[in-house]
């Protein structure tokens, strides 16, 4: 089996405006999403409780919510998660402990139907949320500089490095996007599964430059529309391969995980799919943009050779 | 022929058979047991076990199998309910010298346990619990460090009869935070000789004078490591408390650690009722040193149930009477500190006192050398309690006489309390520091995760990663053909060693850990794909099967050392910026890319080259 026979020769490179306008309206989107609606951000940024609890047979969502309103708790969110039978309550910030709110919410569900039970109540200072969140930008910054000075040490053209820092950026914009949008809940576990996409997107641009240096090595006039094109393609096996298997394990994830890990699996799969787009329509593109030529490449191997073999 | 050097076949192999060593007690799972210790921390014997053992045949309780751990006792059961019965029955008859706590005991067979081979623990989303995290009120501590010196500050100044006004608190770092004392002086005072009079309370004081439109006056600061010493000693100090109080309840694998600069991290697995636990952690206790009374019987004032004029009663931890003087000589809160040490006389606990404390000492064992003191531990808690279908806080107190000692010498603001084992020792220091020095703290996060909540986590958990892993496994059968089983073999072994770097480093095992092992294995595949592309494109070049392959291995190198990095340092930056979960989550996808190298470039090259490399002439590759 082979996605592909023969060698592929996908013209990318002569396509790219479309791609590049293509990834220009996703991000407009996203950055408009998160500056008109925001992000829907989990307990542990902002602080409150959050109520975990199974029906025997499939909960009633409104009279949840009746109950609890009549109970006194002003706009409480209930949502519908894992099966149909689960349940997951939000209320404000209180003081009280996990025994009290798990005693009080007992009481109510248990007017509704005797046999519900509560799985898990966590409640969360104010004052942890803000710090979680100056703590996960912290992470995501550290992450983006971090791997930017890496890119930038391990190609020496710039124009290469700003592909590679475009389409880094591209992909946690657009997770965050498809959250803001879809009104997902952004909790710390999405803030991980973003940083490790941040991780990962990388990880494609990086093999296709590789061929491209590969490529400029064999043929000094060669042009580069066309090396480009040739190295996407070459490479573009495994780039795809590497990603269904990927894809195969996340989608489990999603499917099977439990809804405490469906934010997680959700951010991955968008951003796996976004970083297998932007590494092959949009790193390579804008270096080529940058006016990318064999001699940037040529003469900093001069300087410094290809790795060492094993 | 393709060639691998024997000593990297010996490596691999090496490294595989310890991978597996280690990961092996992950498989058994885990029986509902009992773990018990003796309350003075003795180690338990054969002798106490067999008692333990007799006790619960009488009840009818089957015992699985049972042995001692680390000085501990530990019964595994069959089910739940044998292990509450067992609970019940030794609290019911042993909890006077025993403290038994439910616990899970490992099915893995005992040599392992012997060798120190052991199952991850698992995190409480897993298993269930409760988990509170505690903030130490720093500026808290810092205050009540300031009071202590302007109460040491008035003492000395009254000594040296050095006139002064008044007594402040004040603040440099802005937002009002006090980090500093102002003694304004009264007119006319000699400012030299007041910071004279002043260091002798602490040398390591800063002092300035100044003189400005309120008057004369000379402020002490404390310098930015005074500061967080003392922040540091308070937020240890009330681990330890924490601690101490965690192994009073009776949890089995507590974990009491701080956190960040002002956090401390509990998590108590299996716990339920939070308001309860809550309210044991969160007491507040204190101690007293008090002269002993040596004249009159303490039985008979227990019997006649009124203390001989000038004493009061105590009880000591045995139960005993004893009756002290009514004078107390020192308070917890003139204690500075209290530390465990070994003394010409063997273990002791140096205890450092106030001015205050050191001079109220001084005086009073001038007077009693020779004579017996007490130290009595007070306990304060607020519990609710119902009245007339109010519920109300009700505060109680416990004292107990915790040690008796006799005075050796004369003594001011520091000395040592001797004639005690080391453990207990070690006990009192705790006690003193628990008691008296704890900075405030206030629960700011606390979550409660029911039982099955936890064995629902495990099971999707587990499941995603089997159907995960055999989708993948499949799929690269059917697409790699023989290289994709090697690659199948590779991503097995990758999961293994995984699994035994976590069990080494006892790593706890949480969901977001499980899911970075199910990414991990998506990821490995990687590494896998670059070579067999790459050989696949040499093969399509009209290059030789075994050329092929080893020029495959070759040139994938960089790409695979390359694309290896970025996802280390999105690891990394997880690992050092994150805390619980998330922390789980990094350390799994770091050591995954690790092992992920180290079994796809070595493990995949030897069983490669093992199939294919023996051949002078290799026709074809199974590579799909």
């Amino acid at each position: 089996m082979e996605f592909f026979h023969r060698a592929t020769s996908f013209p990318f490179m002569s396509t790219r405006k479309v791609w590049y306008g293509l990834s220009i309206v996703l991000i407009l989107i996203s950055l408009a999403s998160l500056a008109t609606r925001g992000l829907n951000l989990g307990v542990d940024f902002t602080g409150g409780v959050t109520v975990q609890a199974t029906f025997p047979a499939a909960a009633n969502r409104d009279a949840v919510i009746t109950a609890l309103t009549a109970a006194g708790y002003a706009d409480p969110q209930v949502t519908i998660f894992g099966s149909s039978r689960e349940l997951a309550i939000r209320l404000p910030p209180t003081k009280l402990s996990t025994a009290e709110v798990r005693g009080k919410i007992e009481q109510i569900l248990h007017g509704i139907d005797a046999g519900a039970t509560i799985q898990q109540v966590e409640v969360v200072g104010p004052q942890i949320g803000g710090e979680l969140q100056r703590s996960a930008v912290q992470a995501l910054i550290a992450t983006l500089l971090l791997i930017f000075g890496y890119i930038a040490l391990r190609f020496h053209t710039w124009r290469l490095s700003l592909g590679a820092i475009l389409a880094v950026l591209h992909d946690p914009i657009l997770v965050l996007g498809t959250f803001s949008l879809t009104r997902t809940t952004f909790d710390l576990t999405v803030v991980a599964a973003m940083l490790a996409v941040i991780g990962y997107s990388l990880n494609d641009t990086v093999v296709v430059f590789d061929r491209i240096r590969e490529r400029f090595h064999a043929g000094r006039r060669l042009d580069p529309v066309a090396v480009l094109d040739q190295s996407i393609n070459q490479t573009l096996s495994r780039t795809i391969m590497t990603k269904v298997v990927t894809l195969i394990v996340v989608v489990a994830l999603y499917a099977l995980g439990g809804p405490v890990l469906r934010g997680f699996s959700e951010a991955l799969i968008i951003g796996i799919l976004a970083g297998t787009y932007s590494s092959i329509y949009i790193s390579s593109a804008v270096a080529l943009d940058c006016g990318l030529k064999a001699e940037h490449l040529l003469a900093t191997a001069v300087k410094k050779p290809l790795d060492d073999l094993p | 022929m393709l060639e691998f050097p024997r000593w990297k076949y010996v490596l691999v192999t090496l490294v595989i058979v310890t991978g597996l060593l280690f990961a092996l007690p992950n498989l058994f799972g885990e029986d509902p047991a009992l773990q018990v210790e003796r309350k003075s921390r003795a180690p338990m014997d054969d002798f106490a076990r067999q008692s333990i053992e007799d006790l619960l045949h009488k009840q009818n309780v089957v015992i699985k199998r049972d042995y001692i751990d680390g000085g501990r006792l530990i019964l595994a059961f069959n089910d739940v309910a044998s292990q509450l019965k067992a609970r019940d029955t030794v609290d019911a008859t042993l909890a006077d010298v025993d403290r038994s706590a439910l616990a899970n005991a490992s099915r893995a067979p005992s040599w392992m346990r012997k060798i120190g081979l052991k199952a991850m623990p698992l995190g409480l989303d897993l298993r269930g619990g409760l988990y509170l995290l505690y903030q130490v009120d720093l500026q808290g501590a810092v205050g009540q460090l300031l009071e202590s010196y302007e109460q040491s500050f008035r003492r000395a100044l009254i000594e040296a009869k050095l006139p002064f006004s008044d007594i402040t608190t004040i603040g440099t770092s802005g937002g009002g935070v006090a980090n500093g004392l102002r003694v304004a002086l009264a007119a006319g005072a000699d400012s030299d000789a007041v910071i004279e009079a002043l260091k002798k309370v602490d040398p390591t004081l800063k002092f300035t004078s100044s003189n400005d439109a309120a008057g004369a006056a000379v402020d002490m600061l404390l310098t930015p490591a005074q500061i967080k010493a003392r922040e540091d000693y308070a937020l240890e100090q009330n681990r330890t408390t924490l601690t101490n109080r965690v192994n009073e309840l009776g949890v089995s694998e507590p974990i009491v650690q701080r956190q960040g600069l002002d956090r401390i991290l509990v998590q108590l697995p299996g716990v339920q009722n939070s308001a309860e636990v809550k309210d044991l952690l969160g007491k507040v206790a204190t101690l007293e040193l008090r002269l002993a009374d040596t004249q009159d019987n303490p039985m008979q004032a227990q019997q006649g149930g009124h203390a001989p004029l000038g004493t009061k009663l105590y009880k000591r931890e045995d139960g005993s009477p004893i009756l002290l003087k009514r004078e107390v000589i020192v308070t917890g809160d003139e204690l500075t500190s209290a530390t465990s040490t070994t003394s010409t006389e063997g273990p002791a606990v140096s205890i450092k006192l106030d001015a205050r404390g050191a001079d109220s000492m001084l005086r009073t064992t001038r007077l009693n050398v020779g004579k017996p003191m007490a130290v009595v531990y007070i306990e304060k808690s607020r519990r609710q309690v119902e009245v007339n279908g109010q519920k109300v806080d009700r505060d109680t107190s416990s004292e107990k006489v915790i040690n008796v000692a006799t005075i050796r010498g004369v003594f001011g603001p520091q000395f040592q309390v001797t004639g005690l084992t080391s453990g207990e020792a070690r006990d009192l220091s705790l006690m003193l520091r628990s008691g008296s020095l704890a900075a405030p703290i206030e629960v700011v996060q606390e979550r409660a995760i029911g039982p099955s909540l936890g064995q629902d986590n495990i099971d999707k958990g587990v499941r995603a990663l089997e159907i995960g892993m055999l989708a993948v496994f499949v799929f690269m059968a059917l697409y790699y053909h023989v290289f994709g089983l090697v690659a199948d073999v590779v991503l097995l072994a990758n999961v293994i060693l995984l699994t035994a770097l976590l069990s080494m480093l006892h790593a706890v095992l949480s969901l977001p850990g499980i899911a970075g092992i199910i990414l991990t294995v998506g990821i490995a595949v990687d590494a896998n794909v670059l070579i067999y592309e790459r050989i696949r494109e040499e093969l399509r070049n009209g290059v030789s099967p075994q050329a092929a392959v080893r020029a495959g291995f070759d040139k994938a190198f960089s790409a695979i050392a390359d694309s290896n990095v970025t996802a280390l340092i999105a690891g990394l930056a997880l690992w050092v910026i994150g805390t619980g979960a998330i922390r789980s989550f990094a350390i799994v996808l770091t050591l995954g890319i690790a092992t992920s190298m180290f079994s796809s470039l070595l493990g995949s090259r030897a069983l490669i080259t093992l199939i294919y490399g023996g051949r002078r002439k290799v026709a074809r590759l199974s590579i799909g």
